[in-house]
């Protein structure tokens, strides 16, 4: 899969963020092996990879859950109570910031802006983006995926 | 589906044009479908489908033409329907009514007045799109084309006359003629600094340096700012054509676009149009058959803040740890691997073809002196029409506020507009007749920025809105400077006391020392600007500041270690709503009768008040 990734792009440093994303994309995070092959293919240290990778709030070095979940944190959503949502669907799971709950299920993370700003407070779930949100709303909308995958 | 082959002279182009015009003259109408991620987010695409079945039905394919646009701007009446010769605007379209609007619409051009979009104000129906308030005081250039093509699809901005400009460009104008035309127009990047684009370019094009490089830049870190994202979603070839007409003026054979990971539709309708581009002979060898070549390369970012500002954006681009580096030297001349590089934001890069089709006299008709043209802003927050707006530059905060965005919703008061992202500030009411450009905002004490316009009523708190954007500078800050980096944890700490209660008056006093330090000694702009939120905040709403310290009070009710929620007992019908939606099971009381709240158990989530239908909940 990594060598399929390594195809699409030219083998240059200027490559190493799109090929660390596509490889988040693929396998949902970074392992220390897929690093140590980026490091080998475009022939960089290690450390510079690592480094360049640690940079990334988006970038994870450990497995997501099934489902990833994104407060927007916005001007916009702030204004609009995005830090409400973010703390009820926390504590809903009872994880932090940027945690997987323990059955891989959710994996929820703030971030800065997905310029959807009209519509906001905005989550996204798996790209999936949801507008005009409020605390009760984000709650059912992770009970309503909770349920979908009990019936699956 | 017109077939566009290689384009290989003025005449190829223009003889494409032509045929493709004659093509569409057999539409008697269109039907155009937002397509934005707002929209999509109202499920637009059902939307679509559900036209597109109904059209095949009643066998209309070959006489209306179905468009999904880019954002038409207008994103909280998500999904749009326009219908098109008559400009029928129809918001949140629901898909039991497709058939009606087909029916009605499309093959009588009558609108149907109970679907229409009514003026919150007035309480009247308006059929016209035109004669929306929120479009009818806007100036529509760069986003002229947004809610009428497709951004896949090349035809459709060709027909528009794009890549006009390039052929005339090509083949009529020298280099340094476009140069100049630039400068006359007085045109200054969008992407915050407001640095004039033409004296840019000729700086670039001064260099000796065989190689030169033309970035544009996608980052649009700025949370609460999306106009990038809507260009580059509906209409990407703007932006290319832009950027050919910079390669061309200052001798660049490459180019690259780095855009936000985060902005998906954005990368794949810019990929596809690239594509295209190429296919059609309007990017690669030989452009148009001149001895001009350039080729453009797209690069997905990390989406991190300060890979907006120019050098940490090479450096991410290059592969590097994305940090800013002194400039001593400008990009202009050693940028992108040491090169002479010109680095202009998407918005910059789209203004270019209109100023070079059009001409310079023309674009310096809109707008204040040294302050030409239209600016897009992305008008958010607590506003009854939010969306995105292009006006010309030198309009009041007001007209952009009351006359575009209808004012505030609910019958709440304006506080304060904030402008320019996190390096910008908040402006008080006094302060609404500024006019919005580079200048009048900065000495206000604000800034204009990408163009985020974050609208605050009674409800929001001042300094927790301090808060926020330091917060977000202090997660953002790459670390390289002390001061950025040491000014804005003590910044953030000292503000985190005041939103607690343990403020003391004397944080004031150092605030505004810690901003002198940020202003005069950090590395780039990020931290150079980084105090303005709370240096305005202090300025213009230093009693907020002074409630929170001295009488440990929130009146906004924001800040939650100073606000307690309670239930009037007067108010209270005992329904149980509230018990129900309680995550930590803090609301006690018996069936039909008035319920209390457990200060102790209490995580002042606000669902309670959500739900609460007689209001009888208290946060205070």
């Amino acid at each position: 899969m990594i060598e399929d990734i390594f195809s699409r792009y030219p083998k240059k440093p200027e490559s190493l963020v799109m090929i660390l994303q596509d490889i988040q994309g693929a396998m949902g995070y970074l392992s220390e092996a897929a690093l140590e092959r980026v490091a080998e293919e475009l022939n960089l240290p290690l450390a510079k990879v690592y480094s360049v990778a640690s940079f990334y709030r988006v970038l994870k070095f450990k497995p997501t859950g099934k489902h990833n979940v994104k407060v927007c944190m916005g001007t916009a959503c702030h204004v609009k109570g995005a830090p409400l949502i973010l703390n009820s669907v926390l504590s809903k799971l009872k994880i932090k910031d940027g945690e997987t709950t323990d059955d891989r299920k959710f994996t929820v993370q703030s971030v800065g802006c997905i310029g959807a700003c009209a519509i906001g407070p905005v989550v996204e779930v798996n790209e999936e983006c949801c507008g005009n949100m409020t605390v009760i709303k984000a709650n059912k909308l992770l009970t309503r995926i909770d349920k979908n995958e009990k019936k699956s | 589906m017109i077939e566009v082959e290689s384009i290989k002279s003025a005449l190829d182009l223009a003889r494409l044009q032509q045929q493709i015009r004659q093509r569409r003259a057999r539409y008697r109408s269109s039907i155009s479908v937002c397509g934005g991620t707002g929209c999509r987010a109202a499920s637009c695409l059902k939307i679509r489908d559900a036209i597109s079945e109904e059209l095949a039905a009643r066998k209309l394919c070959d006489t209306v033409n179905l468009v999904v646009t880019g954002c038409h701007g207008f994103c909280e009446q998500g999904p749009i329907v326009v219908i098109r010769p008559n400009n029928i605007f129809y918001p949140k379209v629901k898909l039991k009514d497709v058939p009606r609007i087909i029916a009605k619409s499309v093959m009588e051009g009558e609108p149907i007045m109970e679907l229409l979009y009514r003026d919150p104000i007035t309480q009247k129906s308006i059929p016209c799109e035109d004669d929306i308030p929120f479009y009818r005081q806007q100036k529509r250039v760069i986003f002229a084309q947004n809610g009428h093509i497709s951004p896949t699809n090349i035809t459709d901005y060709i027909a528009t006359g794009g890549y006009s400009a390039i052929s005339k460009a090509l083949f009529e104008m020298t280099p340094s003629e476009i140069i100049e035309e630039i400068s006359a127009s007085e045109l200054r990047g969008r992407g915050g600094g407001g640095f004039a684009t033409g004296r840019k370019w000729a700086l670039c094009r001064k260099s000796k340096n065989p190689i030169k490089y033309l970035i544009c830049n996608g980052d649009e870190g700025d949370p609460g700012a999306f106009m990038d994202r809507s260009l580059l979603e509906g209409n990407p070839h703007a932006v290319i054509e832009g950027m050919l007409l910079g390669a061309y003026a200052i001798g660049a054979e490459e180019g690259f676009i780095y855009v936000r990971h985060e902005y998906p539709l954005a990368i794949k309708h810019l990929e596809t149009a690239l594509q295209a581009a190429k296919e059609a002979g309007l990017l690669g060898d030989r452009i148009m058959g001149s001895n001009f070549s350039f080729t453009i390369t797209p690069s997905r970012g990390g989406g991190a803040f300060v890979c907006g500002e120019s050098t940490a954006l090479i450096a991410s681009l290059e592969g590097r740890y994305p940090q800013p580096s002194a400039k001593y030297i400008h990009t202009t001349e050693r940028g992108f691997h040491r090169a002479p590089t010109v680095l202009n934001n998407v918005e910059t890069w789209a203004n270019v073809p209109i100023i070079i089709a059009k001409g310079a006299a023309n674009y310096r008709r809109c707008g204040s002196e040294g302050n030409t043209g239209t600016k897009i802003f992305s008008l958010v927050g607590k506003i009854n029409n939010t969306g995105l707006v292009e006006v010309p530059m030198g309009i009041t905060l007001r007209d952009i506020i009351f006359k575009i965005g209808a004012g505030i919703p609910n019958g709440k008061k304006f506080k304060a507009v904030q402008t320019g992202g996190p390096s910008g500030g908040c402006l008080p009411a006094s302060q609404l007749d500024l006019p919005v450009d580079f200048t009048a905002l900065k000495e206000a004490g604000s800034m204009m920025g990408s163009g985020g316009m974050i609208v605050m009523d009674e409800d929001t708190c001042m300094v927790d809105v301090a808060k926020y954007f330091v917060e977000f500078l202090y997660n953002e800050s790459c670390g390289k400077c002390t001061p950025c980096r040491e000014g804005l944890t003590t910044a953030l700490a000292l503000l985190k006391g005041i939103t607690e209660g343990k403020g003391k008056i004397e944080d004031l006093e150092f605030l505004e020392e810690i901003a002198g330090w940020l202003e005069a000694s950090s590395l780039c702009a990020l931290g150079g600007s980084a105090a303005y939120p709370f240096i305005s905040t202090i300025k213009y709403f230093r009693h907020e500041y002074e409630a929170h310290i001295n009488e440990g009070r929130c009146e906004a009710g924001v800040c939650s270690a100073l606000i307690t929620y309670s239930i009037a007992p007067k108010e209270c019908n005992g329904c149980g709503a509230c018990m129900k939606v309680c995550p930590s099971s803090a609301i006690v009381g018996a069936k039909k009768q008035p319920h209390g709240i457990e200060a102790q158990a209490c995580t002042k989530c606000g669902a309670c008040i959500e739900v609460c239908k007689p209001k009888a909940i208290i946060r205070r």
